[in-house]
């Protein structure tokens, strides 16, 4: 199956009324999503030094009626999770979050990675009881715009995790 | 050095339509002195409240946002500014109680509270109008540029506790402040 295209991806978030996308550097959604993003003008890209200053910022930007995603390394989750778990959580905000898994296995649910950084990832936002999907190909690309949507309907946090690194524009499937 | 609340108590005097975004002590003496719909104080976690703030600058650059935070938060928070110095937003600005101690937690001291230069931090993260501020008058003297000057802005308040507030966390916390702030700032 072929890797989703960033080119999807972008317009998906543009499907779903994206305004802003406040971001880490992530090396799963580097060429193919982060580069191109910073490359375009219809989307502003805020660039942040910690992720959970992107929970504030995401949050802040809600209560001023624009929409936004976080985009990060699953590493960068990891180490928001109390900001996500206070704003996103119990203050019931539509944090949208778009994360790279960093080291996951080709064909290998996250659930089955060898790889902890991998495997904690869904049973976390289990535990906080955050909505999240998987992107492994193109046949899910269809899957980001609705759940980005959900996020702001519910006003509630959502992860989009992509777990094969999207394709740049160009690049051979 | 100045009392907070008789610092805050100028700039409460002053407020129209900003939005202040307050953390810890400063909150609790803020929503004492100037309580209103406007008043962002739901931060969640501690060291974004300047996030937080930068996200309602960068939502609606037509309302000036004034963050309120504390040293301690903003000492887990550092890269904020050289995050807010790249977004550059006009209408942004940052005020920071420096008191050296982590006063809701116990009072403890920070890392180096005595040599710590937020100016200086702010001022090399890449914001250029930053100062400090040590006395009320200074305090009121400035009033005007952080009211109405071209963030984004950043002051150091050089403070000591003043009168105790009521910690109210469950207003804090509670659904209804978020919901009357959001009704209030997208009006």
């Amino acid at each position: 199956m072929s890797a989703p295209r960033g080119s999807a991806i972008l317009a998906a978030l543009k499907t779903a009324g994206i305004e802003f996308v406040v971001a880490l550097p992530d090396i799963v959604t580097s060429d193919g999503l982060l580069w191109p993003l910073a490359r375009q003008n219809d989307i502003r890209l805020v660039r942040i030094c910690k992720e959970d200053e992107g929970i504030g910022i995401c949050a802040g930007l809600g209560f001023a009626g624009r929409r936004s995603i976080l985009m990060m390394q699953q590493t960068g989750l990891m180490d928001s999770v109390n900001a996500l778990r206070a704003v996103g959580v119990e203050y019931e905000q539509p944090i949208a979050m778009l994360v790279g898994l960093q080291g996951k296995e080709p064909g290998v649910l996250p659930s089955k990675s060898a790889k902890v950084s991998v495997s904690a990832i869904e049973p976390i936002l289990d535990a906080l009881g955050v909505d999240h999907v998987l992107i492994e190909t193109q046949d899910d690309e269809a899957k980001i715009a609705p759940a980005f949507e959900r996020a702001f309907k519910n006003s509630r946090p959502v992860c989009v995790l992509i777990g094969t690194p999207p394709l740049a524009d160009g690049a051979a499937p | 050095m100045m009392r907070r609340d008789e610092c805050l108590a100028l700039l409460a005097k002053r407020v129209r339509d900003e939005a202040i975004v307050a953390t810890y002590q400063a909150a609790f003496d803020w929503m004492r002195l100037a309580p209103r719909d406007l008043n962002y104080v739901s931060i969640g976690a501690m060291g974004i409240a300047s996030s937080h703030g930068l996200g309602l600058a960068l939502g609606r650059p037509d309302k000036r946002v004034v963050v309120l935070d504390g040293d301690g938060s903003l000492m887990m928070n550092l890269g904020s500014l050289a995050t807010v110095a790249d977004a550059n937003p006009k209408n942004f600005v940052h005020l920071v109680c420096v008191n050296g101690v982590y006063e809701a937690n116990g009072s403890h001291p920070l890392p180096s509270a005595a040599k710590v230069d937020f100016a200086a931090i702010a001022k090399g993260a890449g914001i250029a109008n930053t100062g400090t501020i040590s006395t009320l008058a200074e305090f009121e003297a400035e009033l005007d540029t952080i009211l109405g000057g071209e963030g984004p802005i950043f002051r150091a308040l050089k403070v000591t506790a003043g009168a105790p507030s009521k910690q109210d966390y469950a207003f804090i916390h509670g659904a209804e402040t978020r919901q009357r702030f959001k009704a209030a700032f997208t009006r």
